[in-house]
């Protein structure tokens, strides 16, 4: 048994069951769905889902058709973890009174995607993760708002091509950095961060159960990459996933109780030293919203030096 | 629940106070609130009741009014009973999430403690707040002293729980003026309350053992379907107001309606008021019956569902009716409460003349003399048979 | 599916809560495909890269031996086309290429 969790790495060891259930409605190649699968796969039945406003709560769940097989209740777009947090809180009292739960306490989960975490639902996250309600709160991270037609928001990286960035003859796109939601979480000194990609489902999955086990607020950060907004082919997410990770554009790495340790170091998986712009360009061109950035080499440049200082930082925090 | 307050006969209490420990005495499960002026007494002595262990319950401190009201979908949806209190721009942020408590049946008690909407900002008293709630598919209840308060939010929780019901309440009582006053209130056994509301039994609650979906997708093909259902749960409840009103009187003895009267058997005028202004207007009453005006009052308890056929009975015979409005609906069809008044008459075959008064507005005092001049006044309109479409009370020209 | 697909306000459940778990599986998204995935059982190992990345789970593990060259493989994880959108995560991650993504109509 090593620290994951997973004795051996092979699917056909894995829970078989499916809390998360087919004829869900998610574009073909939906890597945010993909995470779905997995997270409730890891963590089993004796779930609630606490769901944000976005694609994993309008595919999933157009009248009367239900794709989960677990509780589950959406209330709007910023609010997911306030609602958690109710829920949670009623459970417990509900618990200590004998009234109900009163075998295993089921595990609380939020779900918001980049624009309901990092942009309208910050507030209610904060809130959440301050008053230490006992919940694990995933963002499904696919760098836009895709479900009204892939506006920008600030989990959009730099130079990406949005319906509200457009790159056009005097723009390049977004202009702005993606915001650092890990290290927002960090900062409320809650006893588990991690970042996960489906691209690596045992990590994904060991860290979703660790999450779980944690008393008190977790906060994962999924890289969840969308074709359809990321103009690229369906079958490419998982691909996209790992160059993310492996270019040090999506470090992996937990936070357990304030102390960062990486799960993956980039630089052990590079067969060659490659140019690094080269690297992050191997990343970028494969996919339709970066395509204006073909011969801005200025801006790969600033992208490329963006990710190695990010990692320098990170790599900082685990040597303390 | 030893009882924390003498039971039986009047004391000397702070209205806000009186509510919490009422709310305390019905045993419930959540409060999840943010603070406001005036609501501030109310969450802050239900807070010092459960951390002097008082009251098991979860006191949820959230970040704003939006998600306290978010909380208590998610503490409702589990099937605790919650309870919050918010007013002013507190409940203006909540709005979005008002329509959802409603639309997924969660029976929620809210007191509104109301008070005037920014801009300018202003904490004193109006009814500015709630009018803006008043189709986000609430029972919403009116009080006008103290008593009421607490008469009414035990009868909240009882409504709201109804198998028939299962809607969110909100208890509205005036800013400062009736929140931060020491009434005499009189109190009521712990555990006769507690029988009274019961314990709450959610029919649907999420439950892993149980899975079940909260909140999907209402595409076109439903959505019509499920805004029916709520408005007919909602119209509905009215019996049940009605059943659990008869209820509390026979086991606490105080009576309630839909629509109070005061003096109105002969009366061919009838001033229309709502929330604490009501006891300052029948003073005014009083007055011109002694001045010989066959004038009387009419006091709105409850909000919604609209009593919408009492009225028209009750008004439909007089020869004029004065609404006095506590909020302005801008350039519209004058106070919110005036127009749904014209509009429960207008299909009558004769029907009185109805005069909007607009007053009382961000806590402005409205005397007795004031009320009895819209008695005048209204009078007038009525010989000379129009009246504008609405008057503002007290403003300096 | 015990849910009705267009109810009357009065059948609706409270709160529009639909009190079935799991009734997507009634709504089949095999048809939005336009290539389907083909496995040469010959190339399969049996690893289930194929069952684990794929989004729609239309990959369910269908126990059966087979010998290759030697090893004895089990567990194979059979297609659901029911369900496959036909996005071909599976045929682009598999290790040993042994799914191709073929037009549909075409064998």
């Amino acid at each position: 048994m090593n620290e994951t969790g997973y004795g051996i790495f092979a699917a056909r060891m894995l829970p078989k069951d499916e809390p998360f259930v087919q004829g869900h409605r998610a574009c073909q190649g939906c890597i945010p769905a993909l995470m779905l699968r997995q997270i409730t796969k890891a963590i089993g039945r004796d779930l609630i889902v606490c769901s944000a406003t976005g694609c994993m709560e309008i595919i999933s769940s157009p009248y009367p058709f239900n794709a989960w097989g677990v509780p589950w209740i959406h209330v709007a777009f910023e609010n997911a973890a306030a609602v958690a947090s109710g829920v949670e809180e009623g459970i417990e009292v509900l618990r200590r009174k004998g009234r109900f739960y009163t075998g295993r306490k089921p595990a609380v989960l939020a779900l918001g995607g980049d624009g309901g975490t990092m942009d309208i639902g910050l507030q209610a996250l904060s809130g959440a993760l301050e008053r230490g309600t006992d919940f694990v709160y995933v963002c499904y991270d696919n760098e836009a708002y895709m479900n009204t037609g892939i506006q920008r928001s600030s989990g959009t990286p730099m130079g990406a091509s949005t319906s509200t960035s457009p790159a056009g003859r005097v723009s390049t796109g977004q202009v702005t950095w993606k915001k650092n939601l890990a290290e927002i979480g960090v900062a409320h000194n809650i006893p588990y961060v991690a970042t996960a990609c489906p691209s690596y489902p045992f990590d994904l999955m060991a860290k979703v159960k660790k999450a779980v086990e944690v008393k008190g607020p977790a906060l994962l950060h999924v890289f969840a990459p969308c074709p359809t907004g990321w103009r690229c082919d369906a079958n490419s997410g998982i691909k996209l996933g790992r160059l993310a990770v492996e270019s040090g554009l999506f470090p992996l790495f937990e936070v357990v109780d304030g102390q960062h340790k990486i799960s993956l170091d980039p630089a052990t998986m590079r067969k060659s030293s490659q140019d690094p712009i080269g690297e992050i360009a191997g990343y970028l061109f494969q996919q339709g919203r970066f395509r204006h950035l073909k011969g801005r080499d200025e801006l790969i440049q600033a992208i490329q030096e963006r990710v190695r200082l990010e990692w320098q930082k990170l790599k900082a925090k685990t040597e303390r | 629940m030893k009882n924390r307050i003498e039971v039986g006969k009047p004391v000397g209490i702070e209205v806000s106070i009186a509510q919490s420990e009422v709310v305390a005495q019905c045993d419930v499960d959540v409060i999840a609130a943010y603070p406001i002026t005036p609501q501030t007494h109310i969450v802050e002595h239900l807070a010092e009741i459960v951390a002097d262990g008082d009251l098991d319950a979860a006191f949820i401190p959230v970040e704003s009014e939006h998600s306290a009201m978010s909380a208590c979908v998610g503490s409702s949806a589990v099937g605790a009973r919650t309870f919050t209190a918010t007013c002013s721009q507190g409940l203006a942020l909540m709005h979005e999430i008002l329509y959802i408590a409603s639309g997924l049946r969660l029976p929620i008690v809210m007191s509104c403690v109301n008070r005037a909407l920014s801009a300018p900002i202003n904490i004193w008293g109006d009814q500015s707040d709630i009018m803006a709630e008043r189709d986000t598919g609430w029972v919403q209840i009116f009080t006008e002293n103290g008593q009421e308060v607490v008469d009414q939010t035990i009868c909240a929780f009882r409504i709201a729980e109804d198998r028939r019901v299962m809607l969110p309440v909100i208890v509205n009582l005036d800013g400062f003026s009736m929140s931060h006053v020491i009434e005499p209130i009189r109190f009521y056994d712990t555990k006769q309350v507690r029988g009274f509301v019961g314990v709450y039994q959610p029919p649907l609650r999420l439950d892993p053992a149980q899975p079940m979906m909260f909140g999907p997708v209402g595409i076109p093909e439903i959505y019509t379907e499920a805004k029916k259902a709520n408005d007919v749960a909602l119209i509905e409840s009215r019996q049940v107001i009605e059943e659990v009103w008869a209820a509390f009187a026979r086991e606490f003895g105080n009576a309630y309606r839909a629509l109070e009267t005061y003096r109105t058997d002969d009366a061919e005028y009838l001033l229309l008021t709502v929330g604490g202004m009501s006891e300052t207007a029948s003073v005014a009453i009083d007055a011109l019956r002694e001045q010989g005006v066959k004038v009387g009052q009419v006091k709105l308890r409850l909000w919604r569902p609209f009593p919408h056929d009492d009225l028209a009975a009750l008004l439909g015979k007089a020869r004029g009716v004065f609404v006095f409005d506590r909020c302005l609906s801008t350039a519209g069809p004058g106070g919110p409460v005036a127009s749904e008044v014209k509009t429960s008459l207008y299909n009558l075959r004769e029907r009185p003349l109805v005069v909007g008064f607009i007053g009382g507005l961000g806590g402005r005092d409205v005397t007795v003399q004031q009320f009895a001049d819209m008695v005048h006044k209204g009078i007038g309109y009525v010989a000379a048979g129009a009246a504008p479409v609405y008057e503002m009370v007290g403003v300096r020209e | 599916m015990k849910t009705k697909l267009n109810p009357t306000w009065r059948e609706l459940e409270l709160g529009c809560t639909v009190v079935e778990a799991g009734t997507s599986a009634e709504y089949k998204t095999g048809d939005w495909r336009s290539f389907y995935p083909k496995t040469d059982e010959d190339k399969c190992i049996a690893c289930g890269v194929c069952y684990l990345f794929c989004p729609d789970h239309s990959r369910h593990i269908a126990p059966r031996k087979k010998k290759v060259e030697g090893a004895m493989y089990t567990h194979y994880f059979d297609f659901n086309f029911q369900f496959c959108k036909g996005c071909g995560i599976c045929a682009a991650e598999c290790p040993t290429g042994a799914i191709v993504m073929i037009e549909e109509g075409k064998k």
